[in-house]
């Protein structure tokens, strides 16, 4: 069995034992990579030689008996967090040839547990995107089929887990961008709570709503990777000093006797019956477990688009306002005034969908818009805030779709921004509240592409998601499989 | 038709912290370009702000020096604009919720006292700098001033002449150098001022359209700028014209102020609440712990020391110039218990000193004990006042005690009136010509026979005890 | 709004930016259907207050690591084009 087909718990274990060594692990990563991210594309950069480098320093560690919880482990990192010393792009003509000078905390972390980095993965352009289609660095196909998407931003990241380019990799979520993906690829997929994980070093999109989380191919490996990423980081004004369980603690317990809350706006028309049967699939299991489902209400969950494109973008129009070429980054040369050469640079270095949303920022925090749009769009993020607190007072996790459809074929929604909007309709409230979010792998359609389901729990309980999702995985009764790539 | 001016000032003061408001870069001037620079205040991808206590723990002091209300929740804001030395494309600044407002300053103009209001008190962070090249169309940014904390002072509209806003600049920048919160160097931009002024009829409730004067980096200049300014609207609005709402910039060398309009253009600064910063809640205990911490203020110190040591105004100014003369002083009048004389010294000799060998007070190798020691040597007749200030040159380059001194080198005072009776007997016998000439008339020569006697005993003769004597044997030859 | 967002638009993309925005700008006119009269406005998703550090030097990346990524240098500044009026 090829070792880039296994588990961080598999590989740690061999590792362990002594029957295999890092450099091993990696070259087949590493072999695997070349053999299939020309199809794919999850890469922007790999980090061929670092890496080997890294193997060989855990591997020296592993001897010694320094272990940390990712010795020796290849992984990927989404290309919009700090890496010192490899270029950063953000998937975007603005930072193609940007090197930082400094680790984003989650690296430096990464690196604290011995975990060797792979590379950098494909995104949409800053984030923003469902489908990882506006990079400038190409689109990232789904290793399922690739004909379509493999969901965005953190396309890249998904796509490489899904077709073991890495054993597991890191993605940021500010709408969705961890859980819609990993549905789409056949992953698990966490969104952890707002303030859990650094964002010092994640190349701000939305400042309220960011959050960076692991991509992987089970629960377990899900909580390895939050033991090592999650925690307080003196670097951010809103990390929060919330003690970091265990995660591994959830992985094996049942859920015997829980609620889990189906709330009922998130069961709309249009849902694709594919999708709705697997969900009700997975309600059935969760009852099996020993858990009872029961109707909620999230009244507020029919604004969740609106209030969060406005939101997302009045922050990312201010988050953008730094990319002016006169620091780093992209200029476009020739231009002899300052103002020109503002304009210039910036129409030629953001892609259309950022070009867009910085638009939709700028003219909702305008003077006279400001009341209705955004200082509205706050007020009603208290009230779906607010839905979240009442409904956890009597669930332990709520369940619901993650999509509401498999992953779309390319380009099918490149021309209506808004429709591409609206499938983010699922993931987006957990933004909002921020409370964390775990897309789990559920079955697969007709067709052969990944479903997965979403479990949503209160604030800092990450452990209950681990033990929902696991108990789930567990459970659920199909066979997994792998793409055919 | 009569006008009166309405002028409100804004101040931006940079704060003496050893670090940048929200990151942990040198806030030192003068370094090399862009070498107190780090990812955060270079504005880099990624990167995020945390904010420096010591800025909030300085604003709470000056907002408590200006008996502001101070907002116990407060917030930070972005105020969205593009230049290259602003890295981020915003400032963060606060907006809708200060850390202050609605205090006031006592300031003395002409003898009289008027309350100006500060409307409000905030932090933000200071911008780097951009140097525009003389020949080509370039300019360079250094972001060493980037991240710097600053405070912001808003005044009331309330000063009615430049000499009350002169007067009101004067009286901020001593409370904020007493406050040890601001070095208050206007040259080296840690004090700046901008203007508001515009003028209305007398009598009138309603502000006239004002226009907002920059540049001014003196108070002088802030002076003649607002002078210039009232000139100049006030010959607009008599000849029937409109005053026109803009940024003007204040020209040093041709004394004008010139229109920016064309260069500036109206900024929409899109505020909103930074999602990156939390809210700071400012408890009782921590304002309580602040205010313990504000001195007494120069114009509380100046009022006390009228009322404690009855020294005339103009010393009480001179005295309080600094905190630390201040405290120089009193340490001084409290020991030797002659506060005038004290003054004297202090602002005398003391001073001159200081400033020839360009110390401060803390440098200085007199300590206000020995000075002490110095007067009362005078004051019980040891040494005569004149000898006092040889004796204090020595003290100054020496370091030892007035006593030490004046046992080493012989000085003291002589005030036996037998052995100057025999001095003065001997001035007499050698200059029989002078007595002749003092006799016929010349009165004068009385100060030729102290002079003498002083010469005999090098100056050490007690000045009082010689006139009487040579009174008593003039009127006898 | 280009101008105050510091980009250029050809008049073809102004077409279509304009009427994208006016559709995405009309769909969120329904939060309009609700009272949010008494509600604070939701700025932060966590309830921190206080977060500070201490007036401690850190590292500095000095000049050369500042100017490493600088498209356009001089000496030891960055070197941006005028404005010219």
């Amino acid at each position: 069995m090829e070792l880039n087909r296994l588990t961080i718990h598999e590989l740690s274990d061999l590792l362990k034992e002594g029957k295999t060594t890092s450099v091993e692990i990696t070259e087949s990563v590493l072999k695997r990579i070349e053999a299939a991210d020309e199809r794919v594309n999850a890469y922007i950069t790999v980090t061929k030689e670092r890496a080997l480098e890294m193997a060989e320093s855990a591997d020296r560690d592993i001897r010694e008996g320094k272990t940390g919880g990712l010795t020796g482990i290849p992984v990927a990192v989404k290309d919009n967090m700090c890496t010192e010393g490899v270029t950063t792009t953000c998937g975007s003509h603005m930072l193609e040839n940007f090197v930082p000078p400094y680790d984003a905390t989650v690296v430096r972390k990464l690196k604290e547990a011995g975990a060797v980095v792979t590379g950098k993965t494909n995104l949409d352009e800053f984030a923003m995107g469902s489908s990882t289609e506006t990079s400038y660095y190409g689109i990232t196909r789904n290793p399922w089929d690739l004909e379509r998407v493999p969901g965005g931003s953190s396309g890249g990241s998904a796509a490489a887990v899904a077709s073991d380019e890495c054993i597991a990799a890191l993605g940021s979520d500010t709408g969705g961008s961890i859980r819609q993906p990993a549905a789409h690829c056949g992953t698990v997929g966490m969104k952890p709570t707002y303030g859990r994980v650094s964002r010092y070093g994640l190349v701000a999109f939305a400042s309220s709503l960011d959050q960076i989380g692991p991509i992987t191919k089970d629960v377990e490996d899900c909580a390895i990777m939050m033991n090592a990423i999650a925690g307080y980081d003196a670097n951010e004004a809103t990390s929060v000093p919330e003690q970091v369980s265990d995660y591994r603690d959830f992985v094996s317990r049942d859920i015997e006797g829980w609620t889990v809350g189906i709330p009922k706006e998130y069961f709309i028309d249009g849902i694709d019956p594919e999708v709705l049967s697997s969900v009700n699939n997975a309600i059935k299991t969760m009852e099996a477990c020993g858990a009872t489902c029961r109707e909620i209400s999230l009244p507020h969950t029919e604004y969740c688009v609106a209030i969060y494109y406005i939101i997302a973008p009045s922050e990312a129009s201010s988050n953008l306002a730094r990319y002016d070429g006169v620091r780093y980054g992209f200029r476009q040369k020739g231009e002899e005034d300052l103002l020109d050469m503002y304009k210039a640079t910036r129409s030629a270095g953001f892609g259309a969908e950022v070009k867009r949303r910085i638009m939709i920022g700028t003219y909702a925090l305008s003077s006279g818009y400001y009341d209705a749009y955004y200082k509205k769009a706050s007020q009603v993020r208290m009230l779906l805030r607010n839905d979240f607190d009442e409904a956890f007072k009597t669930c332990d996790i709520i369940l619901t779709p993650t999509t509401p459809t498999p992953a779309f074929t390319i380009g099918e929604k490149m021309d209506d921004p808004l429709r591409m909007y609206l499938s983010d309709i699922f993931t987006l409230s957990t933004n909002l509240a921020g409370v964390p979010g775990i897309a789990v792998p559920c079955g697969y359609t007709e067709k052969g592409l990944p479903l997965g389901v979403q479990f949503m729990a209160s604030h800092f309980e990450e452990g209950k998601l681990i033990q929902a999702a696991s108990a789930f995985e567990r459970n659920a009764g199909f066979t997994k499989r792998r793409p055919e790539l | 038709m009569d006008y009166e001016p309405v002028i409100g000032l804004e101040v931006h003061a940079q704060l003496l912290t050893n670090t940048k408001i929200f990151c942990g870069c040198s806030t030192k001037f003068g370094e090399m370009p862009n070498s107190n620079t780090c990812p955060i205040c270079i504005g880099l991808p990624g990167v995020l702000p945390v904010l420096n206590r010591r800025v909030v723990e300085f604003t709470m002091k000056m907002a408590l020096a200006t008996h502001c209300r101070i907002n116990g929740r407060n917030t930070f804001a972005r105020k969205n604009y593009f230049y290259p030395d602003l890295p981020k494309g915003y400032q963060i600044s606060q907006y809708a919720h200060p850390l202050a407002e609605m205090g006031y300053v006592d300031v003395e103009i002409n003898g009289d006292t008027k309350r100006i209001g500060i409307t409000r008190i905030h932090m933000e962070e200071d911008a780097g700098k951009l140097i525009h090249d003389e020949d080509q169309p370039l300019s360079y940014v250094d972001l060493n001033r980037a991240g710097v904390p600053l405070i912001e002072i808003v005044s009331e509209p309330d000063m009615r002449s430049p000499e009350e806003g002169a007067a009101y600049l004067r009286r901020l920048h001593e409370i904020l150098v007493y406050l040890e919160i601001c070095d208050g160097n206007m040259e080296e931009g840690s004090f700046r001022c901008d203007a508001n002024v515009s003028l209305r009829p007398k009598g009138r409730e309603e502000f006239g359209t004002r226009a907002e004067l920059k540049n001014m980096n003196s108070f002088r200049n802030v002076q003649r700028a607002l002078e210039y300014e009232i000139v100049r609207q006030r010959e607009i609005l008599e000849k029937g014209g409109v005053v026109v709402q803009e940024t003007r910039l204040w020209d040093d060398y041709q004394g004008i102020t010139h229109s920016m309009r064309g260069k500036e253009e109206a900024h929409d600064y899109r505020y909103f609440p930074d999602p990156d910063l939390v809210d700071l809640s400012l408890s009782e205990a921590w304002i309580e712990e602040i205010a313990a911490t504000v001195p007494e203020l120069p114009l509380e110190k100046r009022k006390r020391f009228l009322r404690e040591y009855g020294i005339p105004p103009y010393d009480a100014g001179v005295l309080t110039t600094s905190r630390a003369l201040a405290d120089f002083y009193e340490t001084v009048a409290e020991l030797c218990g002659k506060p005038k004389i004290a003054s004297n010294w202090v602002m005398g000799d003391f001073l001159a000193y200081l400033n020839e060998n360009k110390l401060e007070v803390p440098e200085s190798p007199v300590e206000p004990e020995a000075l002490a020691d110095l007067i009362n040597l005078i004051d019980d007749g040891t040494i005569s006042g004149k000898i006092a200030k040889e004796v204090f040159e020595v003290m100054w380059a020496s370091g030892k005690s007035p006593e030490d001194i004046v046992e080493e080198k012989g000085l003291k005072q002589v005030a036996d009136a037998g052995e100057l009776e025999k001095v003065v007997d001997d001035v007499l016998k050698a200059n029989p010509k002078q007595i002749e000439q003092y006799k016929g008339g010349k009165e004068q020569l009385f100060g030729y026979f102290v002079g003498q006697t002083m010469k005999a005993t090098r100056g050490k003769a007690n000045p009082q005890i010689v006139n009487d004597i040579l009174k008593r044997k003039l009127s006898e030859v | 709004m280009a101008h105050l967002a510091r980009l250029n638009f050809s008049e073809g993309e102004k077409e279509t930016y304009t009427s994208q925005l006016n559709e995405i700008l009309m769909y969120m006119d329904i939060l309009n259907k609700i009272d949010t009269s008494d509600v604070a406005p939701m700025t932060h998703a966590i309830s921190l207050i206080n977060a500070f550090r201490d007036d401690v030097n850190g590292e500095s990346l000095g000049t050369d690591r500042s100017l490493a990524n600088a498209p356009e240098e001089a000496g030891d500044c960055f070197k941006v084009p005028r404005v010219i009026d």
